[in-house]
């Protein structure tokens, strides 16, 4: 399987694991995930933003043809959930997708995202569940 | 003021398998196996989970429960015998995880289910030589067992964080004592999937020797008596294991059944005890007064005297689940679920 290199999983460990988001510094836009450039006003001065950790579903789907990399996780839930300023797409995990409803409290959790074989690199970052 | 616990942090993954499930996929008869091991079922991770996401929960929690700046925190150990990697630590993903600075000493500890007191113990000395503000000690397990074997009705998943310090102290540290020997009672060999037992050792030269010789030491050297505490906590591979060191102590089982958690999430290894003190912390009162012993097979116990201060009402107080609450809160799986989450199914890889 294709997996995202070590390098690059490495440089996003910070927007992986924590969510940290850009913020433009001239015009105050926020982006999820992090961009170099504000598509907004154009500057190049971003600075981190960190996002909340607890949000709001917006809406979600069923996904039952995955890509190669979730094969076992069937089926796939995908969530939007707003957090902030920004509305950030993710796996929702430990929930009945029948009893998901948009608008419920979400919560951000850490899990396993990708594991590079059995031998490779496990490569963690955010998902998403219903708030306890 | 004591170095002592400021804050602290739980996490039992939602999914649990029922010991009469287990007992029927290998012909055991089930309410035996709950007589023997008094565990009615477990708590199981999911199949994205592992001991690093659950450190990670469990540390997130001990943060914001006591408003702590992850920048402040110096020291960070974690206490396992299911790393995800042979050589990677969980300590410095946490790092990052936690957003804690790099100027944190971090080192992941083994001893079988004690290493994450003994996280506590060489937090506590670092803290009190001054040389970190605050400490981050982690117990994380997702613990094994072959299947059908005995290991089978209680090695589960779970996870618990504790912040050591000065400042915003909500149970001092008032006495600490090890008792520790070479004994054959459990491993695991390099490479090897499941635990071993060494026959007839994990009971009386193991668990209730190393167990009742640090809670007789940590009283006998402080000058410490029954009627002392409020509550007692030991190390819970079982259900019976602890309530039979509180007879031999002399313990009421009043003062030992708030921090048995083992009976519905079974036994989370580095997380039994210091489970059984999360919850109990989260019930305790001022001015009580707890005795912990922890115990790891191979083997040794640690004992702590713990005094409740007033700051514990209001960490009480804070938005973070607690242990009642994830005890409820779960997803029942089958056999074939339970062995699929927890990566026993072998797969094209």
């Amino acid at each position: 399987m294709e997996h995202e290199s070590v390098p690059l999983y490495w440089r996003n460990i910070p927007a992986y694991y924590r969510l940290v988001a850009k913020r433009c510094k001239k015009c105050g836009e926020v982006y999820y995930p992090p961009v170099v450039k504000c598509t907004k006003c154009g500057s190049a001065e971003l600075e981190d933003y960190q996002l909340p950790h607890e949000g709001e579903l917006v809406e979600f789907t069923v996904l039952r043809s995955v890509p190669t990399d979730f094969l076992k996780q069937k089926p796939l839930v995908i969530g939007l959930v707003k957090l902030g300023p920004v509305k950030v797409l993710g796996q929702i995990v430990d929930a009945m997708p029948e009893k998901l409803k948009p608008g419920q409290r979400m919560e951000v959790v850490f899990r396993r995202v990708v594991v590079d074989g059995k031998y490779g690199l496990v490569m963690y970052g955010y998902k998403f569940r219903p708030r306890p | 003021m004591k170095v002592g616990i400021v804050s602290w942090g739980a996490y039992i993954p939602k999914y649990r398998i029922r010991t009469e499930d287990i007992a029927a996929t290998w012909g055991d008869d089930p309410q035996r196996i709950i007589d023997i091991y008094l565990v009615y079922e477990k708590s199981v991770e999911g199949y994205d989970e592992d001991a690093v996401t659950i450190a990670t929960e469990a540390a997130r929690r001990a943060l914001r429960r006591g408003n702590v700046d992850p920048k402040k925190i110096g020291a960070v150990y974690s206490g396992t015998e299911s790393k995800p990697y042979a050589v990677k630590p969980i300590s410095s993903i946490l790092i990052d995880a936690l957003g804690l600075p790099n100027n944190v000493f971090a080192v992941d500890m083994e001893f079988a289910c004690k290493a994450a007191s003994d996280g506590i113990v060489a937090i506590t000395g670092l803290v009190e030589s001054g040389r970190i503000e605050y400490g981050l000690a982690v117990g994380t397990d997702t613990s094994q067992g072959e299947p059908g074997e005995h290991l089978d009705y209680s090695a589960s998943s779970g996870g618990v964080a504790y912040v050591i310090g000065k400042d915003g102290v909500a149970a001092e540290f008032e006495a600490i004592y090890t008792y520790n020997s070479d004994t054959p009672d459990f491993w695991r060999r390099e490479g090897s999937p499941y635990p071993m037992h060494g026959e007839g050792f994990t009971g009386e030269p193991a668990y209730f020797r190393h167990v009742v010789g640090a809670a007789k030491g940590v009283m006998e050297k402080y000058g410490y008596k029954v009627s002392d505490f409020a509550y007692a906590i030991f190390h819970q591979p079982n259900g019976r294991f602890p309530m039979r060191a509180a007879t031999i102590l002399g313990f009421p089982p009043e003062k030992v059944k708030p921090g048995i958690v083992v009976t519905h999430i079974g036994n989370t290894y580095n997380a039994s005890a210091l489970m059984g003190l999360a919850r109990v912390l989260e019930q305790a009162k001022p001015g009580d007064k707890i005795l912990l012993v922890t115990f790891g097979s191979g083997a040794g116990s640690n004992a702590f005297v713990l005094n409740v201060t007033d700051a514990v009402l209001e960490r009480q107080k804070a938005d973070v689940p607690k242990v009642d609450e994830m005890l409820a809160d779960k997803i029942y799986v089958d056999y074939a679920t339970y062995l699929k989450n927890r990566k026993m199914i072998k797969l094209f890889e």
